[in-house]
């Protein structure tokens, strides 16, 4: 079987000014929603607690929620998730408390409401321990950015490639973040790991495009640059679709039936890998092209290679 | 024909033997279990275990196999139901003689148990428990050393006959407590006091100041010294914290150094978190000080005035008053150990301290013969009041004389307690072993996960692998036909040799962790693609099948180790940056990469030859 049985011919840098406008749209949007409606922060960076609670009966929300206020915790945010026995408890943080009591007043709260009720999960972080995590999530992307940025210099002789590589990395989390402020789910240490996960996973297909853009520009020097691009990634097209369908369909059974805890790990994965997909076909190439990217620059030593090679 | 060298078939067939071998015994999964442990740490024995299997089949409680591991009673059950019943019968029943701890048995055989081989550990999430985080006051372990610094310094210029103003412990903004500063009159001879302080202050480096009136002569601890210090107080809170968890008979416990300042444990099994807290979180230091018995305690305490020097105390044990002196011969940090014991006069306590209070001890003890000394426990908790309506909470320090004795002899390190009931001995013991923290700890974060979530939690990974996987092979199958029965083999492979790594570096598996398995199940896929994609462009070019998979492997080579180099990056930055879960992940996400670059480059190439390169011609390829 094959999707692709024929060589694709699609005209990607043709219409690459229609790809740049829906990538500035979705940038402008997810950055938009970001600096406006800003990320909803699990408890692993505010601080603060967060129990799940199994109740005997269908729990009642409201009954739950005036029990907190009574026993002095200040916003208890209060919903239920999966069945209605189970409920989901939030509380913002507070440095007058120390996590040993927190158990304590909670259950004797909860007990009020009912007494069959059952603390299944507790997580009290300080807000220094938020703090810092903070700051070792922004260290993680800052490094891996880094790293990243030196290995695409040292690989593709060109900044023109380079340039269009960079963009990739920058594009794919700005959407994950995007979407994550959008919909408001919690964005926790675990998404953190998956953004990162994806910057290096996404990046993938562009150096792969790369590859065969260098190898076309080798065996075939007279070809415009733009029509050697189209080839590139239309031979390569089948592959990046292929590793990234194979590879979100174990995203997709993790997003469905990895639970609660893992949604938002496999939420920004499955994002991650999409955006990655559309900015390695219709971005990255196309930015190195309007730098002016030709032959000479993946092959400073063209003239010299091609007299070597002759009889 | 294709040729692939012998060494390499050999290579792949070994690791794969290998991996098998460390991976099998993860198969057999674990049970529940509960551990059942004697309070007073003797071992449990047969009869009690009979006693015990009789006792939870009257309660109806189906339980499997139970046997004695090390002293420990362990007993397996079905499910968690089972474990949690039994758990709760028990405890009702035995709540004085017997300490229980939920836990896993693993279900490996016994020759592989014999061999070493182990199973993944399980992390928290997985197998519920408690995780917490402390912070240790390493700042006051510094200032506890500057303090000892500026004792010997008031001591020496005493004996030199120095006229001092103060000797004050000073903490800078940015390093904390660092230096002691001796303030001197104007009359007094800076020279002089600095060859009497070049003894006791050795180490710190002197620097002397001139002030409007006097001089101030400045020790100053290095950055290493104090880096010294603080890893040593990091050091000691997490061998006492390890000693109280081993009191708590947890199954499996971790205590880990976490940074500069934090240590986390994480208690597998454990669901009462404010028992264990109440244990781990006692923060206690000890002082050894000379009883002042030249004024009356009684009148102290009654009129209100305390000489100067000492210090109005209650003796807790008789509850009588006493007056100490302010001056500390012995810290609880220089206390390397106290055990119960006998001496001719009944119950002691055997005391041995470091080097250090031992000269000091010695001082004291030679000028203050047939004296009494006395121990001071200090623990620090916080404690929450309310206050105009809001809780407030604030850390009290409860400061108590638990021993005072007479000097009977000249001792300096080692010496014992006398003159104390049989039951006093012990808890003395104990009293002062826990009271050698050099630093206070506070707890930061604590996260609690219930068994039946944890098992929830294993059950859902393990749901979503099995389907993801299943997705992935059918798919492969479907698109390449036998080269994808190919990939699905090498995708089997690099789980188990995924697994066999995991298992051998006992890295603890969390559900981040069997996330970053299916998802490297799905990103090892990536190389097998490339590869085909490559050989299917080969044979359209009109290449014979051979050359195709010759040129496939050939070709692909530069974009697969490319392509994975950038996710490996992201994945040792997560390695080195990451903690607990994340840390988790990354260590399966960067393993993984490496795996399957092996098994689909080495692996994959050694059975395509194996399967097309003997035959002289091959007509087509199924892919």
């Amino acid at each position: 079987m094959e999707f692709f049985s024929h060589q694709t011919n699609f005209p990607f840098m043709a219409t690459r000014k229609v790809w740049y406008t829906l990538s500035a749209i979705l940038m402008v949007v997810s950055l938009g929603s970001f600096f406006t409606r800003g990320l909803n922060l699990g408890i692993d960076f505010t601080g603060g607690v967060s129990a799940e609670v199994s109740f005997p009966q269908a729990a009642n929300v409201d009954a739950v929620r005036s029990a907190l206020s009574t026993a002095g915790f200040r916003e208890p945010q209060v919903q239920s998730f999966g069945s209605s026995r189970d409920i989901d408890i939030r509380l913002p943080p507070d440095p007058q408390q120390t996590p040993g009591e927190v158990r304590t007043r909670l259950e004797t709260a909860l007990h009020t409401v009912d007494a069959g009720a059952q603390v299944t999960q507790l997580d009290v972080v300080g807000p220094q321990v938020g703090n810092e995590l903070k700051v070792s999530a922004m260290w993680a992307l800052f490094f891996t950015l880094l790293g990243i940025f030196l290995y695409i210099a040292f690989r593709f002789h060109t900044w023109r490639l380079s340039l269009g590589a960079i963009f990739a990395v920058l594009h794919d989390p700005i959407l994950v973040i995007g979407f994550f402020s959008l919909t408001q789910m919690s964005f926790d240490l675990a998404v953190v790991a998956a953004i990162l996960a994806v910057i290096g996973y996404s990046l993938n297909d562009t150096v792969v495009v790369f590859d065969r853009i260098r190898e076309r520009f080798e065996s075939n020097r007279r070809s415009p640059s733009d029509v050697i691009l189209d080839q590139s990634i239309n031979q390569t097209l089948s592959r990046t679709i292929m590793t990234k369908v194979v590879t979100s369909i174990v995203v997709v059974a993790l997003l469905f039936l990895g639970g609660p805890v893992l949604r938002g790990f496999s939420a920004a994965l499955l994002i991650g890998i999409i955006a990655g997909t559309y900015s390695s076909i219709y971005i990255s190439s196309a930015i190195a092209l309007d730098f002016g990217l030709t032959a000479e620059h993946v092959f400073p030593s063209v003239k010299k290679a091609a007299l070597d090679h002759l009889p | 024909m294709l040729e692939y060298p012998r060494w390499k078939y050999l290579l792949v067939a070994v690791v794969l033997l290998l991996a098998l071998l460390f991976a099998l015994p993860n198969v057999f999964g674990e049970d529940p279990a509960l551990q059942v442990e004697r309070k007073d740490h003797t071992a449990v024995n047969v009869e009690a275990q009979r006693a015990l299997e009789t006792f939870l089949t009257q309660h109806g409680v189906h339980f499997g196999r139970s046997y004695i591991d090390s002293g420990r009673l362990m007993v397996r059950f079905t499910s968690v139901q089972d474990q949690l019943a039994a758990r709760d019968a028990v405890n009702a029943q035995f709540a004085d003689t017997y300490r229980t701890a939920l836990s896993f048995a693993p279900r490996t055989p016994a020759l592989l148990r014999a061999l070493g081989l182990r199973p993944m550990p399980l992390g928290l999430d997985l197998r519920g428990g408690l995780y917490l985080l402390y912070q240790v006051d390493v700042n006051a372990a510094v200032a506890q050393a500057l303090d000892g610094y500026a004792q010997d310094a008031r001591r020496a210029l005493a004996a030199a006959h120095v006229p001092v103003k103060d000797v004050t412990v000073v903490a800078s903004a940015s390093a904390g407590p660092d230096s002691v500063h001796v303030v001197l009159p104007p009359e007094a001879d800076v020279n002089a006091a600095r060859s009497a302080l070049a003894t006791p202050l050795q180490g710190l480096a002197l620097t002397t100041q001139s002030l409007p009136s006097g001089s101030a002569i400045i020790a100053s601890m290095t950055s290493a010294q104090i880096r010294e210090r603080r890893d040593y107080a990091l050091e000691q809170n997490m061998t006492t914290l390890r000693n109280r968890v081993n009191g708590l008979g947890v199954s499996e416990p971790i205590v880990q150094r976490q940074g500069v300042d934090r240590i986390n444990v994480q208690l597998p099994g454990v669901q009462n978190s404010a028992e264990v807290k109440d244990i781990l979180g006692r923060v206690a230091t000890l002082e050894f000080r000379l009883e002042d018995m030249d004024h009356n305690a009684y009148e102290a305490q009654q009129t209100g005035r305390v000489p100067l020097g000492s210090k109005l105390y209650t003796h807790t044990r008789i509850g009588r008053p006493i007056l100490l002196k302010r001056e500390v011969i012995a810290t609880g940090d220089q206390l390397t150990n106290a055990t119960s014991g006998q001496s001719q006069e009944g119950p002691a306590v055997n005391i041995r301290l470091d080097a250090r209070a031992g000269d000091a001890m010695l001082r004291t003890t030679r000028a203050n013969l047939n004296r009494r000394m006395a121990v001071v426990l200090i623990e620090k908790r916080r404690e929450t009041t309310e206050v105009n309506g809001k809780k407030v909470s604030r850390e009290v320090t409860d400061e108590q004389v638990i021993n005072s004795a007479t000097i009977r002899g000249v001792f300096s390190n080692n010496f014992q307690i006398t003159g104390l009931q049989a039951g006093e001995a012990r808890e003395l013991a104990l009293l002062l072993k826990s009271g050698s923290l050099a630093a206070p700890l506070f707890p930061i974060e604590e996260r609690a996960i219930g068994p039946s979530l944890g098992r929830d939690n294993i059950d859902k990974g393990v749901t979503a692998l099995i389907v993801g996987m299943a997705g992935v092979f059918l798919f492969m199958w479907i698109y390449y036909k036998t080269f994808g029965l190919v990939a699905d083999l090498v995708l089997l492979a690099n789980v188990v040799l995924l697994t066999a790594l995991l298992s051998m570096m006992r890295a603890s598996l969390s559900l981040p962790g069997i996330a970053g398995i299916i998802l490297t199940v799905g990103m090892a896929v990536d190389a097998n693609v490339l590869i085909y994609e490559r050989i299917r462009e080969e044979l359209r070019k009109g290449v014979t099948p051979q050359a195709a998979i010759r040129a496939g492997f050939d070709k692909a080579l530069s974009a697969i180790t490319d392509s994975n180099i950038t996710t490996l990056i992201a994945g040792v930055v997560l390695w080195v940056l990451g903690t607990g879960p994340i840390r988790g992940f990354a260590i399966v996400l960067t393993l993984g990469i490496l795996t399957s670059m092996f098994t689909s480059l080495m692996g994959s190439r050694a059975l395509l030859t194996l399967m097309y390169g003997g035959q002289r011609k091959v007509a087509r390829l199924s892919i």
